[in-house]
């Protein structure tokens, strides 16, 4: 396995593979996120107490769960980045972070627009509103550290560190609904037990989830090519890459 | 494994572990003062091992369902007078001001405001809070009898009528 | 289809309000990320073709000093 990971490690490898997920990633994404928001919108039955309110539950727990998805996939290529050292794994927390953050922002936002009419309130501190909103604070967190350092290398340490800390967050996040009295429900689907929710409403939340795992993978590989290719600027593989048939042309002339 | 990252991966697991039980134990030691809101339980029986009840004129939120048949309006003066409940115990809520649509007899609610007698809270603030489940109407009508009406709607004034 | 027509589509049972604002923002959140992405790439594009120009300048000189030699 180690052979096989290993070429990996080194930028232009990486890049292309990413290159070739990417297409997939994002094809899939528009499907999953228009089959599955737009059945939830226009086709699924209201709910009995929400009425059509509820529909925003199609956007607000796909980003959520890829909220705390995302950091904690952050947390792992933080980990080998500081116990393997693997550059590529370091560039990771810097392109899943921004991903993340935007997840959790939308999480926030949603449920507050959501809040206002159902529970009366924009927003209520209680355990897990807090803590989602920490999550924000801790991404914020690690793209700042990721930047603060004139080394690079000491940054994404920084970070990494950070990031492994800060992932005890995501599960006080998931049970603090359970843990202690908050406004905000305990879980609907992303839990073990049957959904709370018949076929009708929970197939398209399916749909939108899958369809929002793709989205934040697509974006997550993106912004991983970008960094890759910011690392290695000085390379002649990037220059190829970026300039392509353009660099050909000035050296014709 | 080659020692030193041997070593490395040794410091990194002890510092995450490290955070997440001192983390732990902080959140152990208040989860009181996480908790968003008391039960009418709490408050009728003290909180905590000491028993604390809260005094009248004391600022808290509570948490509870709303007893059916508690509802009493003025049309009027928009007051609203309701008892809620989790185990047993039940608190009076004293409000004036709009309901949040969820409101209902059965649904949970949590109200923020002062303790004017032992067992009576005058609420600043009411807001409703929902559970886990999800159905459409008819379904929900079917398996729990519930049909739920906006409490702002003059449907909701003319069913519990009264006055507080 | 949960709607009769397209008006009804749009009210969403009176929270019409909530539910379009809540659409928009991540609709916008979404693109700003894209968005800023894309701006990266070419932002890098323009500091390689800078860093491209500076290496064969340099080679060039280097060139024409050796000529001169």
């Amino acid at each position: 396995m180690w052979r096989w990971l290993h070429p990996y490690a080194k930028g232009e490898a990486s890049y292309r593979l990413l290159g070739k997920m990417l297409p997939w990633f994002s094809v899939l994404a528009v499907i999953g996120v228009v089959v599955g928001v737009g059945w939830g919108l226009a086709f699924a039955p209201p709910d009995y107490q929400q009425g059509d309110s509820y529909r925003i539950i199609f956007i607000h727990v796909p980003a959520a769960l890829y909220s705390m998805g995302s950091f904690t996939g952050m947390a792992i290529v933080a980990l080998i980045a500081l116990v393997w050292q693997i550059r590529t794994a370091e560039w990771s927390i810097n392109a899943i972070a921004p991903v993340g953050a935007v997840m959790t922002a939308i999480s926030l936002f949603t449920g507050a627009v959501w809040g206002k009419p159902m529970w009366g309130t924009w927003w209520e501190w209680d355990a897990r509103l807090t803590s989602q909103l920490i999550l924000l604070f801790l991404y914020i967190g690690v793209i700042a550290l990721y930047h603060a350092f004139e080394d690079k290398r000491t940054g994404a340490k920084a970070a990494a560190i950070l990031s492994l800390v800060g992932v005890v967050n995501v599960p006080i996040i998931h049970y603090s609904v359970y843990w202690w009295n908050t406004l905000h429900q305990t879980s609907t689907i992303t839990k073990f037990a049957k959904p709370s929710m018949p076929m009708s409403m929970a197939t398209p939340l399916y749909i939108a989830l899958f369809g929002f795992a793709m989205l934040t993978a697509a974006l997550i590989c993106w912004r991983l090519r970008n960094e890759i290719l910011k690392q290695e600027l000085h390379r002649p593989w990037v220059q190829q890459e970026l300039l392509g048939d353009n660099a050909a042309q000035t050296e014709g002339q | 494994m080659i020692p030193r990252r041997k070593k490395r991966l040794g410091w990194t697991l002890g510092l995450v572990f490290g955070v997440a039980a001192s983390l732990g134990l902080i959140l152990y030691a208040m989860s009181e003062q996480v908790d968003l809101f008391y039960t009418p339980s709490q408050v009728h029986d003290g909180l905590g091992a000491d028993k604390v009840k809260p005094v009248v004129g004391q600022r808290l939120r509570i948490g509870g369902m709303v007893v059916e048949g508690s509802v009493q309006r003025n049309p009027q003066t928009l007051e609203v007078s309701f008892r809620v409940t989790d185990t047993g115990p039940e608190v009076t809520i004293l409000y004036q001001g709009i309901l949040p649509d969820l409101f209902r007899e059965g649904q949970g609610i949590v109200a923020q405001g002062v303790m004017i007698e032992p067992l009576v809270l005058e609420a600043t603030e009411v807001l409703a809070k929902h559970d886990e489940e999800y159905m459409p109407p008819e379904l929900a009508e079917q398996m729990k009898g519930i049909k739920h009406v906006n409490p702002n709607s003059n449907e909701a004034y003319n069913q519990d009528g009264g006055s507080p | 289809m949960a709607f009769e027509s397209w008006h009804d589509f749009i009210a969403m049972g009176g929270y019409g309000f909530y539910v379009w604002l809540s659409f928009a923002g991540t609709f916008f959140a979404l693109a700003g990320l894209m968005i800023h992405t894309m701006l990266v790439r070419k932002n890098l594009r323009k500091l390689c073709a800078q860093e491209a120009a500076r290496q064969q300048r340099l080679a060039r000189r280097k060139q024409q000093r050796s000529s001169k030699a």
